[in-house]
């Protein structure tokens, strides 16, 4: 769910985005997600370079010794300027990691950039592994993982033990993103639980919770409209989760699509059911960012308040974006994620 | 009346204490006067000019110009007094080296607002200066000169005109001449003339006589 | 009124042209020589910082194979794979250019070309692109990928991806990984990771701008100088055109000019002349530098291998400075002038003042300014150390003298005065004391310019001295050659070995001594060493000693750096630690260097093959030896005759000092304009002064005489107190700024001839400047002398 991110930050710290304006539109070479194409797995797990972008996501919601909540996330991006891998420096493909870890009052986090071809990054479907430089996501299968990532001021090291099934969105992992037809491959694994050790500047701290992971792939991500989005990812504690996003176009809300995704994964998708708006704002790095939501999903009884952990999950990154944990009141209590673009 | 002394006394530092210049002195000049102040060197007579025109301070008693009290205005307001009411002729004529006869004719007039083209030509004529507007002090004679000197005055158009011995560095055929042609056109432009002279025989050419004497009216 | 008065003011200089060219050339001539320097510093530190945010010169780590040779792509994705931050480098020579190839993506940020124009997918894709200032780009060969204008890319330099550079050049590995300043937690130890790779950390600033900030140093104080210098004219011009403005200020105030008008409007016209002076002078600033930049690029180039840009740009910066430092000079050398017009009563009593006399409270406060300077000055010398300290001893020492000087000619004319004998010898020196406050800023000018000249002109004939001496022992052999690869060296090296005298192979591997980086030569055993080499210090017989592995002899700079003396042990190694045998000097190398017995460098570095050799042969077998070979296949270009390289090594160091001797006869120049000025100045109050004298029955042309030979004779006390100084001067230059800027010390030579030279220079541009002022008092008629006593009031 993070097409729009990889389109603008695809290189940060060069700020040279130009060569890659087009990519909203166009697919250039590239290969289309078709409906009706079954998901194979553990090879779909893998990197798909015919594909311009993909990323492997995880976010996770944690709570320390003490109660502490923490959030933690983990992404690979892979953005390709041309629709082949090649070995050596002549890679077309890119990598660009983000990790982060939000804590009540602080958020920390950091990313790094490698070139394809020389195995300083890449995601091998068997056995799985996805890795930036010493980051790592990697298991002798899919529903047992380690996960690490380090910066300058924090590291983690998890294990992550799937619980559950791996879920499809939209019409059986093809998943549409605008009116227009815009569509990705997309399906995720919303039961790991995860334990591990969170490295913070006060110290170290031992904790344990659940993460969600998604795989996305696509070529042409988004429609021109679209300015932005709001995505979530909801644990309720009856164990019951709910994905829904909606693409904001310019700036007022359009496309959207939710998940109901039963205890036993069954998987229920709605096109245009879901509702959130936004009751309270923050303003981060000169941006008004809603920190405080009212989410519906009428058709499965959903109307709760979902609130920002720690307001300030501002990933000031190029572009920002806000990724943090949200906790879940209403008609449904539950833990979760969300995820903001275009407020920058 | 234009000019209004009242017991004005000036003294100057010396190696043993102040010494007294100017012990009250009082004094009345209309417009249209002229008046010559004489006495020997050290009388005091350059001093009271000085003090008339606004070049020094009096230490005591007042100085009234055109009903405005010069003693008790400041630096500036003694500068636009000198700009515009009253015009004084040096002994040493003071022109300005590096302007030319026509310019340092019109330099106090300018400074004053009051130039008038027409006028200071008819001046530079009547002075015999039409063939030399455009020499430079250095090329005149003294005489010529001290008429450049006269003619930047009268130009300006004073109230009342200040000389300090203005043909003592002249040469007395050439002296008769300048003082002459000062007193025709003083006389026309209807201004008060107070000056200083050694010569008996220039005051008596002059309405009034006031001869100072160690500081005193004599 | 403004207009009439400021008409009026301005009138003034319609009749005094001469002394508006002199305030106004002296002022340009000031801002020119020192926006001129400037303008070399700010283009030759742009240059460093281009190539420091090419290359990222010191400011980051890196990490380099401890064998100085490649380091391979599995090391770098391994260090990358253990969480170090790293990038990848690799440098070459592709034709005359060097070729930079970054990986834009792990580049520490500042690296790299930020060019307008950059596309990522460009620079990584396809042909891939190339950055480099125009005339890199169209030096460089043809090659498939994009050229693009980057000006901030180093001069000479052109960067590309990776891919492109490892391509161009024909290279597998890369040359350095440059170390992020940021650094994840909990990273594995370097040694764990790749073993063979070590890890240089930063350096403060950059290493060639370290190197070079003494040579800038060096510059901006003759900048500095020559502004000084200029001042002191400007000071001279506006007191003359002051005191001769004087009666006609006083003048305008009768005619009823508000004293704060006229001073705001003298302000106004000064400012107005500085500008016009100041751009004039950023002009001639410009035409300098333009002139001699060439000479300082290859000047740094050749001292110190940093690339300098021969052009130059116009960079606002200096030409606001140099705007800036003009009026700034102005408003120094007015002031005290204006000030005194500020404070002058209206009605004054008495004639002209002599402007710059100074009264003995002033005197006093001065000799007391000039005693503290100097004492700073060898206080600094005897306690100081490094450059900073170098530099504090010559401005506090110039200034302190310069100080010092009128009151050194006081006491010296005051004690001729009193040896004189008859009425004219006393009135000469009484008159000469009584000029001394007038002349004694023109005075400090000539004695600091002259004190420069022989300091720089020491400096200049010791290291010339020195050095031609030392390529003398260095650089013995007679033929040189390169070969181009191990294979040809092992041929060329077994087919010279029975056709020349001596084959004296020569390599050199970067190491790390005593934890500094160093390079570590041999020495094969050959009678040229101990024939030619000069050591420092040394045991006896030092070559007997290294050939059968008992030592090594190290240079001047790295047992200053190191503090290695004689016996200390060198660690070259595991098991193999020797003692220091001999010190050298070598000079205009940055670099440590330890020298080891060619066997022992065989033991240490197996895998180095020599490629360049030192023949030692008859002279007369030169062109044989040389056609054959040609014949064997080495280039033409890889065989240098000494002669030649002794001449360019030469022509390196002549270039250097080039800059600074041209700068050096324009501040003299200058300081004999000062004393011109500066004595025209006088001549007009000189005449009440001389008139009397005139009537006692001295003729005007004698008179004139004795007023050139003052002149000379206050040049030539000035030069004898110059000497000492210069001398001091140069002690400085080269016992503490170059040990401190270069870590090595130059002997010093002394230059009789050329001292003599130099005060013959100063004495005649002394006479030269009283000429005129002379021959206009031999010419003053008689009546301007009668004058004096006519108007005197």
């Amino acid at each position: 769910m993070n097409a729009r991110i990889l389109l603008l930050v695809c290189l940060p710290g060069l700020a040279q985005a130009q060569g890659f304006a087009g990519l909203g539109g166009e697919a250039g070479g590239f290969a289309l997600p078709e409906k009706g194409q079954a998901l194979a797995f553990p090879a779909d797990h893998g990197a798909h370079p015919e594909f311009r972008i993909e990323w492997w996501y995880l976010t996770a919601n944690l709570t320390g010794p003490d109660g502490t909540p923490y959030g933690l996330q983990w992404t690979l991006f892979r953005s390709a300027l041309a629709p082949h891998e090649a070995a050596g420096w002549d890679s077309p493909q890119i990598w660009l990691g983000h990790a982060a870890v939000t804590t009540p009052d602080d958020h920390l986090f950091t990313q790094r950039l490698a070139r394809g071809g020389i195995g300083q990054a890449g995601v091998t479907a068997t056995p799985f592994e996805a890795w930036i430089d010493d980051w790592r996501m990697a298991g002798p299968d899919f529903d047992a993982m380690r996960l690490a990532a380090s910066g300058p001021e924090f590291a983690y090291d998890m294990t992550l033990t799937a619980q559950g099934p791996l879920v499809r969105h939209g019409e059986e992992g093809f998943s549409v993103k605008s009116g227009e037809g815009q569509a990705s491959y997309y399906y995720s694994q919303p039961f790991f639980d995860i334990a591990g050790r969170l490295s913070l500047p006060e110290g170290p701290v031992e904790v344990t919770g659940t993460a969600w992971f998604d795989h996305e792939w696509s070529s042409q991500p988004l429609s021109d409209r679209q300015t932005g989005w709001d995505w979530f990812s909801l644990s309720f504690e009856d164990g019951a989760k709910l994905m829904g996003f909606q693409l904001r176009e310019n700036d007022a809300a359009g496309y959207s699509y939710a998940s109901w995704i039963a205890p036993d994964g069954t998987l229920t998708p709605y096109v245009g059911a879901f509702e959130a708006e936004p009751l309270e704002t923050a303003r981060l790095d000169g941006a008004e960012v809603p920190v405080r939501w009212s989410v519906r999903l009428p058709a499965e009884g959903v109307a709760v308040e979902v609130e920002a952990l720690n307001d300030a999950a501002w990933n000031a990154l190029s572009p920002s974006y806000w990724e943090g944990p949200v906790t879940v009141t209403g008609s449904h209590a539950g833990r979760g994620y969300l995820e903001m673009t275009g407020y920058e | 009346m234009l000019l209004k002394l009242r017991n004005i006394r000036k003294s100057f530092a010396g190696a043993e204490g102040p010494v007294p210049v100017l012990r009250g002195i009082d004094l009345d000049l209309d417009e249209g006067e002229s008046m010559a102040l004489t006495g020997e060197s050290g009388s005091g007579k350059s001093t009271l000019l000085h003090l008339v025109g606004g070049l020094d301070r009096p230490d005591a008693g007042r100085i009234d110009v055109g009903g405005v009290e010069v003693t008790a205005l400041d630096d500036s307001g003694r500068a636009a007094l000198r700009r515009g009411t009253v015009g004084v002729v040096f002994q040493q004529f003071n022109l300005i080296p590096s302007l030319n006869v026509g310019d340092n004719i019109a330099f106090q007039a300018r400074l004053a607002g009051r130039h008038d083209a027409a006028m200071t030509a008819a001046l530079a004529e009547r002075l015999g200066l039409g063939p030399h507007l455009a020499k430079y002090p250095e090329q005149l004679s003294g005489g010529q000169q001290q008429r450049t000197a006269i003619a930047r005055t009268l130009a300006a158009r004073p109230r009342l005109v200040l000389a300090d011995e203005p043909t003592g560095n002249l040469d007395e055929a050439t002296a008769e001449a300048v003082l002459g042609a000062m007193l025709e056109l003083v006389a026309e432009t209807g201004a008060a003339l107070l000056m200083v002279t050694h010569s008996t025989h220039h005051a008596a050419r002059m309405g009034r006589r006031l001869h100072l004497h160690a500081g005193r009216i004599a | 009124m403004t207009p009439t008065v400021l008409w009026a003011l301005l009138s003034h200089w319609r009749r005094a042209p001469l002394q508006l060219f002199t305030l106004i050339a002296g002022l340009a001539l000031a801002t020119g020589l020192w926006s001129g320097v400037q303008a070399i510093n700010a283009e030759a530190r742009a240059s460093y910082d281009a190539a420091a945010a090419t290359l990222g010169e010191g400011q980051y780590a890196r990490i380099e194979a401890t064998s100085g040779g490649e380091i391979a792509l599995s090391d770098y994705v391994a260090l990358r794979r253990a969480g170090w931050q790293v990038s990848p480098v690799v440098q070459g020579r592709l034709g005359d250019v060097q070729m930079v190839g970054i990986e834009p993506l792990t580049a520490p940020g500042g690296i790299g070309p930020g060019a307008e124009g950059a596309d990522i997918a460009a620079f990584l894709g396809g042909a891939g692109q190339v950055f480099g200032r125009a005339e890199a780009l169209a030096a460089l060969p043809e090659v498939e990928a994009e050229r693009v204008v980057a000006p901030d890319v180093a001069p000479g330099t052109v960067v590309t991806d990776i891919s492109v550079a490892q391509r161009l050049l024909g290279r597998d590995g890369v040359d350095l990984l440059l170390v992020a300043a940021e650094q994840p937690l909990g990273r594995a130890d370097l040694f764990d990771i790749a073993p063979d790779l070590v890890l240089r950390p930063a350096q403060g600033g950059s290493e060639i701008g370290r190197l070079t900030d003494s040579f800038h140093l060096n510059l901006t104080a003759f900048g500095l100088l020559c502004f000084a210098v200029g001042i002191f004219i400007v000071h001279g011009a506006v007191g003359l055109a002051f005191e001769q403005r004087r009666p006609v200020l006083r003048t305008m105030r009768a005619l009823g000019v508000p004293l704060g008008r006229l001073v705001v409007l003298m302000v106004a016209e000064l400012v107005g002349i500085s500008l016009v002076a100041g751009t004039l002078g950023v002009g001639l600033g410009w035409l300098l530098a333009a002139s001699l930049l060439p000479d300082v690029a290859a000047t740094l180039r050749g001292l110190y291998g940093a690339e300098v840009a021969g052009g130059l740009a116009f960079r606002p910066v200096w030409w606001l400075s140099g705007l800036g430092i003009a009026v700034l000079g102005t408003a120094l050398a007015a002031g005290a002038a204006l000030w005194r017009i500020a404070t002058m009563p209206l009605l004054a009593a008495g004639g002209r003042r002599a402007w710059a006399m100074a009264d003995a409270r002033s005197a006093r406060w001065q000799g007391a300014l000039a005693l503290v300077l100097i004492g700073v000055a060898a206080g600094l010398a005897l306690w100081g150390e490094g450059l900073v300290a170098g530099f504090g001893i010559l401005g506090a020492g110039l200034v302190g003298a310069a100080l010092a000087l009128p009151l050194l000619l006081g006491a010296a004319l005051a004690a001729a005065a009193r040896l004189a004998r008859g009425p004219l010898a006393q009135w000469f020196w009484a008159d000469t004391r009584q000029q001394l406050p007038g002349l004694s800023l023109a005075l400090m000018a000539l004695l600091l310019a002259m004190a420069a000249n022989i300091g720089v002109s020491t400096m200049v004939g010791s290291f010339r001295q020195t050095f031609t001496g030392f390529l003398d022992q260095r650089l013995a052999p007679e033929l040189y050659i390169e070969a181009a690869d191990d294979a040809q060296a092992r041929t060329v090296e077994a087919f010279l070995a029975p056709r020349v005298r001596s084959v004296l192979p020569l390599a050199s591997v970067e190491t790390q001594v005593a934890g500094l980086p160093a390079e570590l030569n041999l020495a094969r055993p050959d009678p040229t060493y101990p024939e030619n080499w000069r050591f420092l210090q040394s045991v006896p017989r030092p070559w007997e000693h290294l050939a059968v592995r008992e030592g090594v002899l190290i240079n001047e700079q790295l047992s200053r750096r190191a503090g290695l003396g004689l016996g200390d042990t060198v660690s070259l190694g595991p098991q193999t630690a020797l003692p220091v045998l001999g010190i050298y000097g070598d000079y205009g190398n940055p670099v440590g260097q330890v020298i080891v017995t060619e066997a022992l460098f065989r033991t240490l570095h197996p895998e180095i093959v020599p490629h360049r050799f030192g023949l030692r042969l008859d002279p007369e077998q030169v062109p044989d030896i040389r056609a054959a070979l040609l014949a064997e296949g080495v280039a033409e270009a890889a065989i240098t005759d000494q002669v030649a390289l002794k001449r360019f090594s030469l022509q390196v160091f002549e270039r250097t000092f080039a800059v600074t001797a041209a700068l050096n006869v324009l501040t003299l120049a200058v300081a004999g304009f000062a004393i011109l000025m500066s004595l025209l100045t006088l001549a007009a109050l000189r005449l009440p002064q001389l008139a009397p004298v005139w009537a006692l029955g001295l003729t005007r042309r004698r008179l004139a005489g004795l007023e050139m030979l003052r002149a000379v004779l206050l040049a030539a006390l000035t030069a004898l107190v110059a000497l000492p100084l210069g001398l001091a001067l140069a002690w400085v230059l080269l016992s503490v700024v170059n040990v401190a800027a270069f870590g090595w010390r130059l002997p010093m030579y002394l230059f009789p001839a050329a001292y003599a030279q130099l005060g013959l220079f100063a004495l005649l541009a002394a006479g030269l400047a009283a000429l005129w002022p002379a021959i206009r008092l031999a010419r003053t008629p008689p009546a301007a002398l009668l004058g004096v006593f006519a108007s005197e009031r």
